[in-house]
């Protein structure tokens, strides 16, 4: 447009060169435009994934402590009958501690607000307690037991203390408790590990990612030892003996529609065959194991074919040359140089599946499970599954927790694929 | 004994298999150099031996554990009491269900009545008797494999290209498997989807613009007739997708373009990597940062802005995916940007063209097939995306296309449809299969035209 003000002012230009000198300035702004968009697409993918990991670690580290009381508990023999050590009145003892520290407390509500400082899994603790040495009875003994999960989030700061009383979750008389506990060094912040050794639970305080952990671990075992033998065969053979033919053709374009089948498909399958027509366990890592097969085969097969076609043929020849069969040219040739390749596409499938979740909700795997599973078929979920589970929650505690569970996942996924780069690296052969 | 300690028993025994056909083979070959007067080495020969040994058992062992539970199922069926058997399906399922358990060890959500105390006995006594026999049965196969084979073993026996024909065969059946999988999902779809337009009319399905599955309980309940027009819920899909499009499609194709065009090697060493991890990060994560950080941001600033925005609006959970798909659009297109030939650059630069103008008028039209695919790709990936819309997504089947409303998809739709209790003869539970359906087809159609274009347009320039 400049150009035709310009022609119109001045003598016609007629040299091409003038008309060409007149536009760079634009087509140079142009081109820094150009390039500035690029840039920012860059920088806007990674200030993203920058983002996921600064709010994930910053909700989620303060998981990895929790707020412990510590009360002289009194193991009344009165409460704690000889024949009845399992169920005696924990609740009891917990409760008698806490009024014996605060005498001054009095009435039904208020007795009810201070004994929920302590959580109600501090029970389970002093039974195990008084279970494995049945001398304490009779006597004192200071014990540190796991606070409240609301009192936990109003010593991390996700309580706001100086909101109305009627708008947080904690009475002034339980702050007030608190700062008595706190200056009598009673309640501290400690490791939680309760949270990496205990199963799934309805409260944040008792809850830990053990269970989980171990249903993924049975998943992938089932996966890994069906996908990366059935993988490698399919691709050993679609590569080195099938003849191209239609046959091998629809395998091929299967294999590559398999691979781009929307997850929840696999979980559908997985439902009614295996479930249905089968009647395989619900929930059991069993079946999570085989759909997740069937969802990384593809994955697998792809990798591991392109790591046969990186060998290069002279080897083959050279096999074939000195009288090895078909089979032996691949069993004690091909194999062994395409392994690393195959090993690097299967941990990468496998990694897939550590985080895959949908096909599993649609198998049952999002079944609340306390118990940490011991095998193959008990009921079990996995770590992706429980963070799903955790998010829907409404207590505030378990937001943190899920936070904290998904970076131990993607600590997981971090170890996995950095051992498929290292493996990668290191056997990576240029022919 | 468990079926578990009898695959460790069956790995044993090949072993122990192996090892008595080599050294029968050894023997027949007497001492120095008699192995050349066999015909193969005695490895084939103890090959042989294992495989016949494992492989009958491993057969039989599969088909038992495939049938077991539908064959002891029917054998106490056949022993409850009449007042059970003729129940409704479902009830008889219920019942089933609750023996399987107590079988199991497992609580059962009622007091146990006798009835079913005892055919959970009965159930778990044919339980443990079919896998003692399959014990003995397999046990006897490996047995007799590896005897029969040790009996044949000779100098003259072609070991090795039987065992060589045995593993061509175990190698084209694991490379059918995908086929397999193929069929079993059409069919298992398609079985219940055709149930449920048994009930519900295609077409009321395909153009109702009213979708509440919820079915009434008691007939004369009000309000939950349960209705399954899908057009909503293909609305919402369509509406995310789109945004996630938005986000991905450009952010994505121009750091690709950069990346390729533009960055040095060390730039490129480590933004490219970085940008794949965000491939890498499971979908479930993605779908805690829509719902809990991503959405209240947009909530809060939709009202400063005066606007009103859901709490589940489309535009998180869109916004989200977009970015979980950047990697996928960026990395195809990287592939097909540099698969461009060098000549094309230097003519155009030859021409006085500038570098942006030379990917703007020249490399992305040569690479606009490939583009084309890999974007193609990227929407089927985002129309079967699960975890991020079913935890920032809503539920209620909006028709609007209103990204700050609440909308549903397909796969929301399926995952909550099927958590849960199921009973399988509800509308309500095999709608799930036929959202299911449209979601294999759409996919599928999208996948095979993407690999199509991509496999075409790489052959152009190869």
């Amino acid at each position: 447009m400049n150009n035709a003000i310009n022609s119109s002012a001045a003598p016609a230009p007629r040299r091409t060169i003038d008309i060409v000198n007149r536009s760079l300035k634009r087509r140079y702004r142009a081109e820094r435009r150009f390039r500035f968009y690029g840039m920012a697409a860059i920088v806007l993918s990674l200030v993203f994934l920058a983002l996921l990991f600064v709010s994930i670690v910053a909700k989620g580290y303060s998981a990895f402590s929790q707020t412990y009381i510590r009360l002289a508990v009194f193991f009344d023999p009165v409460v704690l009958k000889q024949d009845t050590l399992v169920n005696a009145d924990y609740v009891a003892l917990v409760r008698e501690s806490l009024f014996k520290k605060f005498p001054q407390v009095e009435g039904r509500q208020d007795k009810r607000l201070l004994a929920s400082l302590v959580s109600s899994g501090s029970v389970y603790q002093l039974r195990n307690m008084v279970l494995k040495d049945p001398e304490l009875v009779g006597k004192t003994v200071e014990v540190w037991l796991p606070a409240d999960d609301d009192i936990d989030m109003l010593i991390k700061g996700h309580f706001r203390r100086d909101l109305p009383e009627s708008e947080r979750r904690v009475s002034d008389k339980q702050i007030a408790w608190i700062e008595r506990l706190e200056a009598e060094r009673r309640l501290e912040r400690k490791f939680n590990t309760t949270f990496l050794t205990a199963g799934d639970s309805r409260e944040p305080e008792l809850a830990g990612i053990w269970g989980a952990v171990s249903g993924s671990f049975f998943t992938l075992v089932i996966t890994l030892s069906l996908s990366f033998p059935i993988g490698v065969a399919a691709a050993v053979y679609l590569e080195e003996f099938a003849k191209k033919n239609r046959w091998t053709d629809l395998i091929e374009v299967n294999i590559n529609n398999l691979a781009a089948v929307p997850s929840i498909v696999f979980g559908l399958l997985g439902l009614a065959v295996f479930l249905n027509f089968f009647g395989l366990p619900r929930s059991a890592p069993l079946v999570g194991g085989l759909v997740l097969t069937l969802m990384t085969l593809p994955t697998i097969i792809i990798a591991s074919r392109s790591a046969l076609t990186a060998v290069p043929p002279s080897i083959r020849e050279a096999a074939l040359g000195v009288g090895a069969s078909k089979m032996q040219m691949v069993v004690h040739h091909v194999l062994p140089l395409a392994l690393p390749g195959m090993l690097t596409g299967t941990i990468i499938g496998m990694a897939r599946a550590l985080g895959e979740s949908a096909p599993l909700l649609m198998i049952g795997m999002v079944a609340f499970i306390v118990d940490t599973p011991k095998g193959f078929t008990d009921p079990a979920t996995v770590l992706p599954v429980q963070i799903y589970l955790w998010a829907d929650s409404p207590e505030r505690a378990f937001v943190e927790r899920t936070s904290a569970a998904i970076m131990v996942l993607l600590a997981f996924l971090v170890v996995m694929n950095a051992g498929a780069i290292i493996l990668r690296k290191k056997f990576e052969r240029r022919w | 004994m468990p079926p578990a300690y009898l695959l460790i028993a069956l790995l044993g025994l090949s072993t122990a298999a192996y090892y008595v056909g080599r050294r029968k083979a050894f023997a027949l070959a007497g001492r120095a150099e008699g192995v050349v007067k066999l015909h193969s080495r005695p490895t084939y020969h103890g090959a042989l031996t294992a495989l016949w040994c494992a492989i009958p058992a491993l057969l039989i062992f599969g088909f038992w554990l495939v049938f077991e539970s539908q064959v002891i199922t029917h054998l106490v069926v056949k022993d409850l009491p009449e007042s059970i058997r003729s129940l409704p399906a479902d009830r008889l399922n219920l019942v089933i269900n609750d023996i399987r358990n107590l079988a199991s060890g497992n609580f059962v959500s009622q007091a146990t009545d006798p009835a079913s105390q005892a055919a959970a006995d009965h159930y778990r006594r044919l339980r443990s008797i079919s896998h003692n026999a399959l014990a003995l049965i397999t046990i006897a196969l490996m047995a007799a494999g590896a005897v029969f084979v040790r009996r044949r073993i000779a100098p003259g026996l072609r070991a090795r290209n039987q065992v060589e024909k045995i593993l061509t065969v175990i190698l084209v059946a694991c490379s059918t498997i995908a086929i397999f999988t193929t069929i079993g999902i059409i069919l298992s779809v398609i079985y219940e989807a055709i149930r449920f337009f048994n009930i519900i009319p295609v077409t009321d399905f395909l153009f109702g613009l009213d979708w509440s599955p919820q079915m009434a309980i008691r007939a004369d309940q009000v309000g939950s007739s349960g209705a399954f027009g899908a057009v909503p819920v293909f609305l919402g899909t369509i509406l995310i997708s789109a945004i996630a499009m938005v986000v991905a499609v450009p952010i994505g194709l121009m750091s690709a373009i950069y990346l390729s065009e533009y960055a040095g090697k060390r730039l490129r060493a480590i933004a490219k990597p970085l940008i794949e991890v965000l491939a890498g990060i499971p979908t479930v994560v993605y779908g805690f940062f829509a719902a809990l950080t991503v959405a209240p941001v947009i909530r809060d600033w939709g009202t400063w802005l005066g606007l009103d925005v859901a709490s589940e609006s489309a535009l998180a959970a869109g916004l989200v995916m977009g970015i979980m798909i950047i990697p996928f659009v960026s990395s195809l297109s990287d592939d097909f940007i540099n698969a461009v030939p060098q000549s094309l650059r230097d003519g155009a630069y030859s021409l006085g063209a500038t570098q942006s103008e030379t990917i703007r008028q020249v490399i992305v039209p040569a690479a606009i097939p490939g583009i084309i695919g890999g974007v193609l790709l990227a929407v089927s990936r985002a129309i079967g995306e699960t975890m991020i819309v079913v935890m920032a997504a809503g539920l209620s089947a909006n028709l609007t296309v209103n990204p700050f409303k609440a909308v549903t998809t397909v796969t929301v739709q399926i995952v909550t449809l099927l958590v849960g209790d199921q009973e399988f003869d509800s509308p309500k539970t095999l709608a799930a299969f036929a959202l299911g359906l449209i979601l294999f087809i759409v996919t599928l159609c999208l996948n095979i035209i993407a690999l199509y274009v991509v496999r075409t347009y790489r052959e152009q320039y190869e």
